[in-house]
């Protein structure tokens, strides 16, 4: 342990940190919590002028957002049988009746299916490669980091078109195996490089020692190496899941109905006479939760650095 | 419990051999300690026989059966590292029962926290069995790290400097636990260290490496009274062996160009005048710092002497040994 000390910043610096770090949060959060805010509002609210900070809230967006709905015909307005819940009455208010559900739920099923597939691929494919590029003499090892690294260079969306032949001549259009191979693709640079840095970290003695203790390298690999990648597995995922999960262009070119994930199908929902926009904020705001949840759940091993203290200095 | 055996081993890693020719015969049951500066192949040659290497030629014997096909595992060895020995994300008890659990050995499970119970109790572990692994000292750490070797009862134990961060007390009561266990079990140890201490008191035999070569092999009493060379002789002894001008006491062999004078190799009291430099007290000796001809010379003193800066000793060699020009033995 090296002895060295650290100077407590002063009350003012402290301060100033502070509110640069406030300042900050309040220019990122702000749009988040308009579209919170306007996912409440009523649509005569979301698109008031000036603009309604202060408002009455409901949940209309997200009954809209959930249902399809028909004007109700003048000759059924007696027949109909009393609403049956809260959403009913919600539609009915606007003089509307529920004919069905929207297909929002199976769109934001594919972004799960599409998400969470293309990174568990990511990570899975990743952390094999990375590790056989951080132990294993691998010829042309350096050229083969770059050509990875290279895939990278240009925005993905330059070989949409190339990319939108492929999909069609392979029928992999508007398939979820589609958007999950293309999403791995574009991620699995990311995934090995980061990966590689980790696994670098971790010294090859331990893997040495569980092979004298009697283990195949696979099993070393697994019962050594993994746990002690979680870390970097962990924040490795975080990144492959936000690409995928926010991915807006490919989606757009190369799904349209089966695998149609839920970025291009948000701004698609129309109300009546226009963009209906408290269901779109709503249905941006549910589209946040998972990988919020995600991120948190895996923040613990983000901040923890598994494999400290436990080498011998 | 086996005997180890290399043959023409030679490893090198780009163009240097890290392991050059070398022949050895670990007898079965043997305590051999390796001596060396870094970089000799003290290590190397402990990660062949370990098979975490492949020797470039050579063939390695274990229990008089090539071993160069064989995984790690197959080999049934044990090995202590210096560093990084144990897995930080278990405890000191999954640590010490990870070999047994190996598809190997697959051990059950009362067998599995009998054998952690003995190994634990035998390095003082027992009350830490439950502590993450990295929640230990370091001297802990390389207890367990140790433990971890023993608790699989292997053919060959290799232990590289399993004892050097621990603290003076606890290296002691070590040495005297695996010398213990070692002769207990009856198996071939292959010990690398830096201490001259473990070296003299543990070994059976000595194996003195310089760059790769097995430079001599033997007991280390023979080590240490009769090396083959400078280098050997500078390995073993504290204070170091001093080394002069062969003629600067009088007459030498003939070929003799340094005159080797271990502190017992010098007698105090006639021959050469030395001016005394320093003395340093260290409690049960102490040394002489001496300066004869303009070349410095250390020697022990009597534990009270009276001796101090600037005073005049008479100091001629006993029984010393001599190098030739290339710093072999030649008397």
């Amino acid at each position: 342990m090296s002895g060295y000390s650290i100077t407590e910043p002063s009350a003012g610096q402290k301060w100033f940190a502070g509110t640069l770090v406030a300042i900050y949060a309040l220019v990122t959060l702000l749009p988040l919590a308009w579209i919170v805010a306007t996912s409440f509002k009523s649509p005569a609210d979301s698109i008031a002028y000036p603009p309604k900070v202060i408002f009455d809230p409901t949940v209309e967006g997200y009954v809209n957002l959930f249902t399809t709905r028909t004007r109700i015909p003048a000759d059924q307005v007696d027949s109909l049988p009393p609403p049956a819940n809260f959403a009913e009455q919600i539609v009915r208010d606007q003089g509307m009746m529920i004919t069905g559900p929207s297909r929002y739920g199976a769109r934001f099923l594919n972004s799960v299916i599409i998400g969470f597939g293309s990174t568990f691929l990511s990570i899975f494919l990743g952390t094999l490669a990375a590790y056989a590029f951080s132990r294993f003499r691998v010829p042309l090892k350096d050229d083969l980091m770059f050509f990875i690294l290279s895939t990278r260079m240009m925005p993905p969306i330059a070989v949409a078109i190339p990319i939108f032949l492929m999909f069609r001549s392979l029928g992999l259009s508007d398939t979820h195996l589609g958007m999950i191979l293309l999403y791995t693709a574009v991620n699995i640079s990311l995934a090995v490089w980061l990966l590689k840095g980790f696994i670098d970290e971790i010294p090859r003695e331990y893997e040495e020692a569980a092979l004298i203790d009697g283990y195949t390298r696979f099993q070393a690999f697994y019962k050594v190496v993994l746990p002690q990648a979680a870390t970097g597995i962990a924040s490795t995922a975080i990144f492959c899941l936000i690409f995928a999960w926010n991915e807006y262009a490919f989606a757009v070119l190369l799904t349209s109905g089966v695998a149609q994930t839920a970025p291009p199908f948000i701004p698609t929902i129309i109300g009546v006479g226009g963009q209906d926009w408290p269901a779109v904020a709503a249905g941006a705001t549910l589209f946040l939760i998972p990988v919020v949840v995600f991120t948190v759940l895996l923040r613990k091993h983000l901040l923890r650095g598994i494999t400290f203290g436990a080498v011998r200095k | 419990m086996a005997e180890v055996r290399l043959s023409g081993v030679t490893k090198r890693f780009g163009t240097t051999a890290a392991v050059d020719a070398m022949s050895m015969t670990i007898a079965d049951g043997a305590f051999v300690v390796l001596l060396g500066p870094t970089g000799a192949g003290k290590t190397t040659t402990l990660r062949l026989i370990a098979g975490l290497e492949k020797p470039d030629t050579g063939d390695i014997f274990i229990a008089g059966r090539s071993v160069l096909a064989e995984t790690p595992a197959q080999r049934n060895v044990a090995m202590v590292f210096q560093q990084y020995s144990l897995y930080p994300h278990l405890t000191v008890r999954e640590n010490l029962a990870f070999p047994l659990k190996s598809p190997i050995l697959n051990t059950r499970p009362q067998q599995i926290e009998r054998r952690v119970g003995e190994v634990a109790e035998v390095l003082r572990i027992s009350h830490k069995l439950d502590n993450k692994a990295t929640a230990l000292s370091g001297g802990e750490m390389q207890r367990v790290s140790i433990g971890r070797a023993l608790v699989r009862k292997p053919q060959i134990f290799l232990m590289d400097e399993p004892l050097s961060s621990l603290d003076a007390k606890l290296r002691a009561d070590l040495r005297v636990e695996l010398k213990r266990i070692q002769s207990d079990l009856g198996s071939t140890l292959l010990y690398v260290t830096h201490d001259q201490i473990e070296a003299m008191t543990m070994a059976t035999h000595v194996g003195v490496l310089d760059r790769g070569l097995l430079v001599q092999f033997g007991t280390p009493r023979e080590i240490y009274e009769n090396p083959s060379s400078i280098y050997v002789a500078t390995r073993l002894g504290q204070p170091r062996i001093n080394t002069l001008p062969a003629d600067l006491f009088g007459p030498a062999p003939d070929g003799a160009a340094t005159i080797g004078l271990r502190p017992e190799h010098i007698h105090e009291g006639e021959g050469r005048p030395a001016s005394v430099v320093r003395v340093e007290h260290l409690g049960d000796q102490t040394r002489l710092h001496l300066d004869i001809a303009g070349h410095a010379l250390v020697t022990l003193a009597d534990p009270h002497t009276s001796l101090a800066p600037g005073d005049t000793v008479a100091v001629r060699p006993e029984n010393p040994l001599y190098f030739d020009s290339n710093g072999l033995r030649i008397a």
